[in-house]
């Protein structure tokens, strides 16, 4: 489904031209569930960003579903991410004065979907997910595993093919962690394929193909 | 993105930050309040001049002695050239011309009316009959002057509303005698209320013919002679023919000015216009510093607002779609800043008419136009710049952050 080749991503900080991703090829099959793992700065985050396609890569080509993503306009890469890819972030990136309802809507919104259709589909999403007494409360006022759940809810309101995770239990206490990790499992079990970035190896060991990397390139666990 | 799902997104993010949208409105409409009180201001000055002249007579021309010029000489008074006096011959002589219909010869004074130990220091003109049509002045009660040969003195006068009232109260005043200086006249009619007409109180007038006036302030000149032309085409005829008349009268001397009631009030129209204008152009700077506040804090908004212009991408926003909220949001502000300000400069300037009712103060339907236009142009154009550089923003680094 997913494919990376030779993929470099190269940052200029200051006079110095620092490698952040290295030549790194990677494969992803539809519904696979790999973890991402390895030291700060070893460019984990830069190979989730570039696979969700909010970064270019310097050099490299990616394939989504065998079509090249690397060079699509910036409009044809902000549907791409619509249609295929949910986020699931750290710091739940929930809009505040947005009601839980309102912020899993969000996506369908930007697709230009009637309000009747968004709300029905996040009604239901809102019951899966064991929120439906929150739907009309804002960000603030739930918990933070809520508050990832609904970031979850969002992410796969438009049935991407693809779950990026960067860090999700990162910002949670642990108990709330593994409702998180056994809510995207679950849905990673529906089919929807699953790439969790952690540092956490209780998580990362929890996936059934696990990379580490270590500056910039994928030591083990790669294609 | 359906553009009723734009307008909600972006009047929630402006009711979430209440303080910014209050101050933000409340900019757009001092301007926009400032354009349509001061316009209105001016427009109402000149319809009240405009309103002043019209009332004074319709075709009028009006003639006073002496004449502005440039001379090579001495100035007139040092070698005995001293402008010749308006006479009463001089005014009935103006009737030869085809082209007028009629005059009113002017006298002017102050005389201390008084009945019995009541008395009242008013104006005092001297005219004959045909001056209630010219003036456009109307009767309550009784009669004008007498149609007379305007060299007789009758001891006759018409008394201005408020003057009637102060002498005579609710009684009857027709047929009865008034002191006018030194001299007795009876009241044979009563001007209704009129009010102010260039300076002049018609309420607070006596009209005497105009002999009696200058035997009362012992002046054998008249102060003005006005003229009324047949139409107004012969407004120019007329002009013309006063001026032949007088010189033939003065020795071939020009010595009178003529001025027509047209070119006056043109002239003041224009004035006024252009006043107004730049007042208007004056309170559009606060529209313009209105806008680049607007653009000031669309800057913050988007600097606040950098985490969620991200997420908007990462769940599959369009540079456009995010350009095109943050517009939304500058238009929605700008207009509800320019509806608020038009209702608040309505609001003045009904506050202004009401402290100074004579004056008809209206905002003009142009600047109310422009003020719209404005506000709504300074709002988005000033916006384009941060609606920019929210659509460029990187996502990466917009959501790496905390």
């Amino acid at each position: 489904m997913i494919r990376l080749e030779n993929i470099s991503r190269l940052f200029q900080v200051g006079e110095q031209t620092v490698s952040a991703l290295n030549e790194v090829s990677l494969e992803i099959n539809p519904g696979e569930y790999l973890s991402i793992m390895g030291p700060s700065g070893s460019g984990k985050s830069t190979l989730l960003n570039l696979i969700g396609l909010l970064d270019r890569p310097s050099s490299g080509l990616y394939t989504f579903d065998g079509e090249d993503v690397t060079h699509l306009s910036e409009a044809l890469q902000a549907k791409v991410r619509q249609e295929k890819i949910g986020f699931v972030f750290q710091f739940f990136h929930l809009i505040p004065r947005l009601t839980a309802s309102e912020n899993i809507e969000l996506p369908m919104m930007l697709a230009g979907i009637d309000k009747a259709e968004r709300m029905a589909k996040s009604h239901r999403l809102l019951q899966d997910f064991g929120l439906l007494d929150r739907a009309s409360h804002k960000p603030e006022q739930l918990s933070g595993g809520q508050r990832q759940r609904v970031a979850i809810a969002r992410a796969t309101v438009m049935q991407p093919r693809i779950l990026l995770a960067d860090e999700p239990t990162g910002n949670l206490d642990r108990a709330s962690g593994m409702e998180v990790i056994s809510l995207l499992e679950a849905l990673n079990a529906q089919g929807m394929a699953l790439v969790v970035v952690t540092h956490d190896p209780e998580i990362g060991k929890r996936a059934k193909r696990q990379v580490h990397m270590i500056d910039g390139k994928i030591v083990s666990g790669g294609s | 993105m359906k553009l009723i799902d734009i307008a909600s997104f972006t009047s929630k993010s402006l009711v979430g930050a209440k303080t910014r949208t209050a101050l933000m409105i409340l900019a757009m409409s001092i301007g926009v309040a400032a354009v349509v009180v001061l316009t209105a201001l001016g427009e109402g000055a000149r319809r009240y001049v405009v309103d002043q002249f019209s009332s004074l007579g319709t075709n009028l021309l009006i003639v006073f002695p002496g004449r502005t010029e440039t001379k090579g000489n001495m100035p007139g008074m040092l070698i005995g050239e001293t402008p010749r006096d308006l006479t009463l011959d001089d005014a009935l002589a103006l009737l030869r011309s085809r082209h007028v219909k009629r005059i009113a010869p002017l006298t002017l004074g102050s005389g201390l009316v008084s009945l019995g130990r009541r008395n009242r220091e008013v104006p005092v003109i001297g005219s004959t009959s045909d001056l209630l049509e010219i003036r456009h002045m109307t009767l309550l009660e009784g009669r004008f002057l007498p149609q007379i040969d305007p060299r007789n003195a009758v001891p006759v006068c018409v008394l201005g509303m408020r003057v009637k009232e102060e002498l005579f109260g609710s009684s009857q005043a027709l047929g009865r005698w008034v002191r006018i200086g030194d001299r007795r006249f009876r009241v044979v009619g009563i001007l209704s209320a009129q009010g102010q007409s260039l300076g002049f109180n018609t309420d607070e007038l006596a009209i005497v013919p105009v002999a009696s006036a200058q035997m009362l302030f012992n002046i054998p000149s008249l102060f003005r002679i006005l003229v009324e032309a047949r139409s107004r085409n012969d407004i120019p005829l007329a002009q013309k023919d006063v001026e032949r008349i007088f010189a033939a009268r003065h020795e071939g001397e020009r010595d009178v000015t003529v001025i027509t009631q047209d070119a006056v009030l043109s002239t003041f129209d224009k004035i006024l216009r252009a006043l107004t204008l730049a007042v208007a152009g004056i309170a559009g700077i606060s529209l313009a510093v209105a806008g680049i506040l607007i653009m000031n804090v669309m800057l913050i908004a988007v600097a606040q607002r950098t985490r969620e212009i991200g997420l908007l991408k990462a769940i599959g926003a369009t540079g456009n779609q995010i350009r095109r909220l943050f517009f939304f949001e500058a238009a929605i502000l700008s207009l509800v800043g320019a509806i608020s300000g038009w209702l608040l400069g309505e609001f003045g300037a009904k506050v202004i008419a009401g402290l100074y009712p004579s004056l008809p103060i209206a905002p003009p339907w142009w600047a109310i136009a422009a003020a719209f236009a404005t506000s709504l142009a300074t709002g988005v154009l000033f916006s384009l710049l941060p609606a920019n550089r929210a659509a460029r923003l990187d996502p990466v680094q917009a959501l790496s952050r905390r």
